[in-house]
């Protein structure tokens, strides 16, 4: 019980210390997580918009694959790109392994599944009603199509919560085509895996802990954004 | 369009950060081990070749069979690892080159202090492997394939047995300081780096002893290799060779046999010749 309070002890120190290396390691985890999610929304939500709109025959087999691929297990995704990105590999000559950007395109990869199968889920059940009525007042397919997705956007907006509340938490794929390398690749997650191999244990707490504020604070500023908007 | 407009602020702010975080100057990779690495050794040198060479060395630390994999793939420029036989055995096959001792440290055979299977004073790992195999008392292994996984399997098979599957032989697949906890847990026998485990007991309190140690076969031998730039020609070569000359030069060699462990042990011997 007293190590976790000094944790907490620990996690106030470092956080009102301002720690040039901590804040190194929350800018780049900031950095790779939202620029994933930006990318993995806005791809995704135009994926969800377009299968809601569409009939196709191979539409449910899609939609189970965006459903497994919520699951996928890190490790495997981070595997699978740094057999993708290593020099002796199809994408090799861009260079990309153990950089920022090799963990951005992990991160996209896992967030995207998630926003864009439920931000389907959201805009499906809206669309009947909605499109129609819009239709039936003399909206263009266009302006009916805003309407859906106005109407969607609690939903949507809860797809990019928790597709962010994933890549944030994630180790296993930035660990892999990162490399947690110091004051270059290594975020919140893999420096918390380090400190709890180095034994550090009240330290990896604390970072945790930080972690923890940090997607409370972001979450907070989404929420807010979903209450003014819903209005 | 509100939400428009915040997307553009966010995109803008962030190539911001992107600009901020950029790499410059000369800069290599190198691919080490897990027990480099949790020592605190490269926090320590990596400023000292910066300042000396000009070189800034990014180190990717993983198990020593990963750290040999990215390199034969060419993802490293030079390796700093723990398995002279593979590294000799890797360079006679052509994928690395100017391969260096640098330094030196052992393991030794760590266990309950009440010492079930009896080794406590044994200076044969061999003799000691045997004992507890005919005990039958809980071991565990890396399991991982790292340098210190590899050194345990060669005990093993010096003692004629294959462990692999018997009921007391865990392997955990973790790091050493993991692989200790759990040995510690289950009262068990592993066989450890003496850094980590210098590192670990007087932090963690383990309860746990050295057994036995000080045989030929428990050297710990570091070496450096540099990637073959004619099987990689994208490699940093020539930085990679800078790193290679300074750590076994004097300079080199005396700043590694000065870093100590938070608690003022000397972790690595320097031993280039």
């Amino acid at each position: 019980m007293n190590e976790i309070l000094l944790s907490f002890e620990k996690a106030f120190y470092l956080i009102i210390s301002l720690d040039r290396d901590l804040m190194g390691i929350i800018s780049l985890s900031l950095y790779v997580s939202i620029t994933a999610i930006i990318i993995a929304s806005f791809t995704g939500i135009v994926l969800a918009y377009a299968l809601s709109f569409r009939e196709f025959p191979a539409k449910g087999f899609l939609l189970n694959v965006l459903n497994t691929f919520m699951g996928l297990p890190p490790v495997v995704v981070g595997l699978f790109l740094y057999l993708m990105l290593s020099s002796r590999g199809p994408a090799g000559f861009m260079g990309l392994l153990y950089t920022p950007s090799a963990m951005i395109v992990a991160q996209t990869i896992l967030a995207f599944p998630i926003i864009a199968a439920m931000s389907y889920s959201s805009i499906a059940s809206v669309r009947p009603n909605i499109k129609l009525a819009a239709l039936g007042l003399g909206c263009t397919d266009i302006q009916a199509s805003v309407a859906v997705l106005k109407d969607a956007r609690y939903g949507i907006i809860s797809s990019v919560m928790a597709g962010l509340g994933r890549v944030m938490a994630e180790v296993g794929a930035v660990l892999i085509v990162g490399g947690n390398i110091a004051g270059y690749t290594r975020v919140m997650t893999t420096t918390i895996a380090l400190e709890y191999d180095k034994g550090n244990f009240d330290l990896a707490i604390a970072l945790g802990i930080i972690l923890l504020l940090i997607c409370l604070g972001i979450n907070s500023a989404l929420y807010m954004f979903q209450r003014r908007t819903y209005r | 369009m509100r939400l428009f407009r915040n997307v553009i602020w966010l995109v803008v702010m962030l190539s911001m950060l992107s600009v901020s975080t950029a790499a410059a100057g000369t800069r290599i990779r190198c691919a080490s081990t897990t027990s480099t690495q949790n020592s605190g050794l490269f926090e320590y040198l990596l400023p000292i070749v910066e300042r000396e060479t000009g070189v800034k060395v990014d180190v990717v630390a993983v198990g020593t069979g990963a750290a040999l994999e990215i390199g034969k793939r060419g993802d490293a420029d030079v390796l700093f690892v723990h398995a002279k036989d593979d590294e000799l055995r890797l360079v006679e096959e052509g994928w690395f080159v100017n391969r260096h001792d640098v330094m030196y440290n052992d393991f030794v055979i760590v266990g309950p202090p009440g010492d079930p299977a009896d080794i406590k004073g044994l200076t044969s790992a061999v003799e000691a492997f045997r004992k507890i195999n005919s005990m039958k008392t809980s071991f565990v292994s890396r399991g991982d394939n790292s340098g210190t996984n590899r050194k345990e399997l060669k005990i093993w098979e010096e003692t004629g047995v294959n462990p692999k599957g018997d009921k007391w032989y865990l392997e955990v697949g973790q790091g050493m300081g993991k692989t200790l906890r759990i040995a510690d847990e289950k009262r068990a026998y592993t066989l450890t780096d003496r850094g980590t485990w210098l590192a670990l007991k007087e932090r963690e309190k383990l309860d746990m002893k050295i057994l036995a140690e000080g045989d030929i076969m428990l050297f710990n031998q570091y070496g450096v290799m540099a990637v073959n730039p004619k099987r990689q020609p994208h490699v940093k070569y020539a930085e990679a060779m800078k790193f290679i000359n300074f750590l076994i030069s004097e300079k080199g060699q005396k700043a590694i046999g000065g870093f100590r462990d938070s608690h003022g042990n000397q972790l690595f011997h320097p031993d280039a010749e």
